[in-house]
């Protein structure tokens, strides 16, 4: 029975870490606007980073 | 964008979707409507973002109206101003947020999140949809505030910079904060549910006293950050309440906390029995729950907005001869400064140019530009409509004959007398209950039964602690205020609606409120029109911003126009064009040069002539909202009504032919008389709801028991008020104001479902009865039953009463 020590332990920190990762997304301002990434995340974007390193070419977006 | 389609079929502009009229453009054959918008094409096929008409199709706004003058954000150079608008800025970059009203689709998001595409100086930009706001991020050594809303504005999305964004920054923290202490709440609420379950089975005996007593004292622990922390709001309010010599709902709330606290405490580690924590916790979590759901705001509209929203932020001054534009902070009592076509005029000034058309409609309701003279004083708000004009300021902005009236002592808010909640005027006869019902029953076992005694006390006011009361209100209010989203009335928050529910008069603005400024009657008089005729009004019409062009053009419904040889538009008198050699004139009598003029008791006069013969004339007059003379009727059934107008007394006859019932009126109202008939009102006790939609019905809105401000588009500025009113939702005015008397009475059954709880928990609290197990059950059951009583009434009558509509698609 001395295992559900452990268990308890494990169940606290887990649930700790939820509870801080609910505090980063807090900080980070996920909570802030609920609807604009429901549309962002439908974008075909091209990964920002590239593109500003290389020089521009055309390309054909349809 | 016009509704009905024009016979003949037309190419629609490319970016902005509107029709194009004869002079359109073609480029990389596609149709545009005009230069603007080639431009803004120009712009986005150059730097590979044409995906941005591949998300939604033509998503561009009109680029017609768009201000050309090169140095209207020559104030964004000033450091001062530029440091206020920006939220960041270190050595190589910087963040600004804007509000763009324009956001509006998809496309919008995509493409200012990738401006950084366009401008290799903007290293990201991000947008919040729901608040219209974009933050950018730039590299301020490469590119100037300046230049970024330059790049905004040749895309077509202008910020809109204002006074008061340099006041003050938007401050999301307290609602993190409420999400925050929620969280805390949950999590402790969540865990000691688990550690206390072994006591409500009686399973902790089986697993031995050692791990009866960890969970204890593991619940203490949890208990700590709710108490120290997630219940930190309510210690503070209750507080300031106690301070002020009242009680409010937090005073018995507060007693109830720690009651559990340290009588968990006590039984705990004196006795070693579960305590309640768990109990505590849950009162905690529902009680936050509550709290975030009624703390639902319109994120887009303002609702504390003052003249500073209104006027513009940089004026152009004149310095020697020398156009400068500094920030409209700056501007001083003597300055020179030109305003031009569409622009405001920022503060009371002297006219230096011959004439002026100052529109003054938002300010006072009347519709036409007003011609003033050289040497006339010209009121700050108004808007110049023609030719540029010189002035001298004659008062600092913030002290004019409209701004004025924030100066009032009503713009104090602790001067404003508000009703006190519901909940708030119980809750002192509860606490005081609550606290003799403890004493006696300490009082009666103390002579037979000393820990019972103690016990019998803290559990009566353990038990009464009024979760489900103090729940019935946030929910209830927090559900109407959403319902009444719905049907377009955006309340500033929930507390507006008790106040509602309590109306006794009601005061209507007039023009722009009662009167529609969009719609008109219009007659015309004369010789009967040809169908030429008609194509040439329509021409001419067309060209025209002008109000009452825009009302000729919706009477000429389906008309289409034909090609006249050089249209133009004097700003201020009328239009001029040319078809087949014949001059037609279309405007004022001056303008036409009418020999017999006719005489109208009210509205508007525009004569129409070719080669001078004056060929007959349009007779406009504004008229009512639709619906509102069905309002004044209905809500004149059981409320005082009364009509302030800043128009002259000629118009009360017609007006109170088309009003039915009981209504005072009162013409020649200035913005100052309005607010202060508005106080003699308050001095009679009556609690009133003030309908208005200007500037100069700001006062009155603020002095109010309720100010609503009707406008016919939210986001667009209103002046500060309580709730905006969509002026579609015009006609459910007494519809709201049902809904709100039905909240509260919503919030009065919810109160006496849980006395019935309380009396249940008080009777079993008195003899000493209550267990872990029995508190764990009663606190959630009771909680959760008031909450959803209180959804689904509310829901039932929105429905009932037309604001919430079932079968929505």
């Amino acid at each position: 029975m001395e295992v559900i020590f452990v268990l308890i332990a494990v169940s606290l920190v887990l649930a700790v870490t939820f509870l801080v990762l609910f505090f980063r997304a807090m900080k980070d301002g996920q909570f802030d606007d609920s609807y604009t990434p429901s549309v962002r995340i439908l974008f075909e974007n091209q990964p920002k980073k590239i593109i500003k390193d290389q020089p521009k070419k055309s390309k054909s977006y349809e | 964008m016009r509704a009905n389609l024009p016979v003949k079929a037309q190419e629609k502009c490319y970016h902005c979707g509107e029709d194009c009229t004869t002079d359109s453009l073609v480029f990389d054959e596609k149709f545009f409507c005009c230069q603007g918008c080639k431009l803004v094409y120009e712009v986005l096929s150059q730097n590979d973002l044409c995906n941005y008409y591949a998300i939604e199709s033509a998503p561009g706004k009109s680029q017609k109206q768009a201000s050309g003058l090169k140095n209207r954000f020559d104030y964004l150079d000033d450091v001062d101003v530029a440091n206020k608008l920006l939220d960041f800025k270190n050595e190589t970059e910087s963040h600004v947020t804007f509000y763009i009203p324009l956001i509006h689709c998809a496309s919008c998001i995509w493409l200012l999140e990738n401006l950084f595409q366009i401008n290799s100086s903007i290293n990201g930009s991000r947008v919040d949809f729901v608040k219209k706001k974009v933050q950018i991020k730039f590299l301020n050594k490469k590119i100037s505030l300046k230049e970024v809303v330059k790049l905004l504005s040749t895309l077509g999305y202008e910020p809109k910079i204002n006074l008061a964004d340099l006041d003050k920054k938007d401050g999301h923290s307290i609602d993190r904060k409420t999400l925050t202490k929620l969280g805390v709440a949950g999590f402790c609420f969540g865990n000691m549910m688990l550690f206390s379950m072994p006591e409500y089975f009686s399973e902790a005996k089986l697993l031995g006293e050692g791990f009866k007593g960890l969970f204890d004292y593991l619940n203490v622990v949890l208990s700590l950050p709710i108490v120290f922390y997630a219940a930190s709001d309510y210690y503070v309010s209750a507080w300031n309440s106690i301070r002020q010599k009242k009680i409010n709902m937090d005073v018995p709330i507060v007693l109830g906390i720690i009651a559990f606290f340290l009588y968990s405490l006590w039984e705990i580690f004196m006795q070693g029995n579960a305590g309640y924590m768990d109990s505590l916790g849950g009162l905690l979590f529902f009680l936050l729950l509550g709290k975030v759901y009624q703390q639902k705001t319109f994120a887009t509209l303002e609702f504390d907005r003052d003249y500073k929203a209104y006027f513009p932020i940089a004026v152009t001054k004149l310095v020697k001869e020398r156009e400068e534009v500094i920030p409209l902070i700056k501007l001083q009592v003597g300055d020179v400064i030109l305003v031009r076509d569409e622009e405001l005029i920022p503060a009371d000034s002297l006219l230096l140019s011959e004439r002026a058309h100052i529109d003054y409609s938002f300010v006072t309701g009347e519709e036409l530009p007003v011609p003033k003279q050289k040497g006339e004083l010209i009121y700050a708000g108004g808007r110049q409509k023609g030719d540029p004009i010189l002035l001298t300021v004659q008062k600092s902005p913030s002290q004019g004959y409209l701004t004025d009236l924030w100066n009032n002592d009503s713009f104090e808010k602790e001067n404003k007398r508000l009703l006190e909640p519901l909940a708030n005027r119980i809750s002192g006869v509860f606490t005081w209950t609550v606290l003799t019902i403890a004493v006696a029953a300490f009082a009666y076992w103390i002579g037979k039964d000393v820990p019972l005694a103690v016990k019998a006390f803290t559990t009566v006011l353990i038990v009464a602690c009024p979760c489900a009361l103090s729940m019935s209100t946030p929910f209830t209010l927090g559900n109407t205020l959403r319902i009444f989203g719905k049907g377009k009335f955006y309340l500033k928050n929930a507390a507006v609606v008790e106040r509602l529910a309590l109306i006794d008069t009601v005061v209507f603005d007039k023009t722009g409120t009662l009167t529609d400024p969009g719609k008109a009657k219009i007659d015309y008089f004369g010789e009967d029109l040809s169908s030429e005729s008609r194509q040439i009004l329509k021409a001419l019409v067309e060209r025209s911003t002008h109000p009452l062009s825009n009302r000729i053009n919706l009477w000429l419904e389906n008309t289409t126009s034909i090609t006249l040889e050089n249209p133009t538009e004097i700003k201020g008198k009328g239009l001029v064009g040319t078809y087949k050699g014949q001059e037609f004139k279309l405007g004022s009598a001056d303008f036409v040069q009418v020999n017999n003029r006719v005489d109208v008791p009210t509205g508007n006069l525009v004569y129409f002539a070719v080669e001078g013969v004056v060929l007959g004339y349009f007779h406009i007059q504004s008229t009512l909202r639709e619906g509102a003379a069905a309002i004044v009727s209905q809500l004149g059934q059981n409320l005082d009504l009364h009509v302030l107008s800043g128009d002259h007394g000629h118009e009360e006859e017609s007006l109170s032919k088309a009003l039915k019932g009981e209504v005072s009126y009162h013409f020649n109202q200035s913005p100052v008389d309005k607010l202060n008939y508005l106080k003699s009102l308050n001095q009679q006790g009556k609690n009133s709801l003030m309908i208005g939609d200007g500037l100069n019905d700001a006062g009155a809105l603020q002095e109010s028991q309720v100010g609503v401000a009707i406008t016919d588009r939210v986001s667009h500025f209103s002046p500060a008020s309580d709730a905006i009113l969509d002026a579609d939702s015009f006609a459910k005015i007494p519809a709201f104001l049902a809904f709100a008397r039905d909240s509260r009475k919503i919030i009065k059954a919810s109160f006496g479902l849980s006395f019935l709880y309380n009396i249940v928990g008080l009777s079993l609290a008195v003899q000493g009865l209550l267990s872990p197990v029995l508190c764990a059950i009663l606190m959630p059951v009771s909680s959760i039953s008031v909450v959803i009583f209180t959804t689904l009434v509310t829901n039932f009558m929105g429905v009932r009463k037309g604001l919430i509509h079932l079968n929505k698609a």
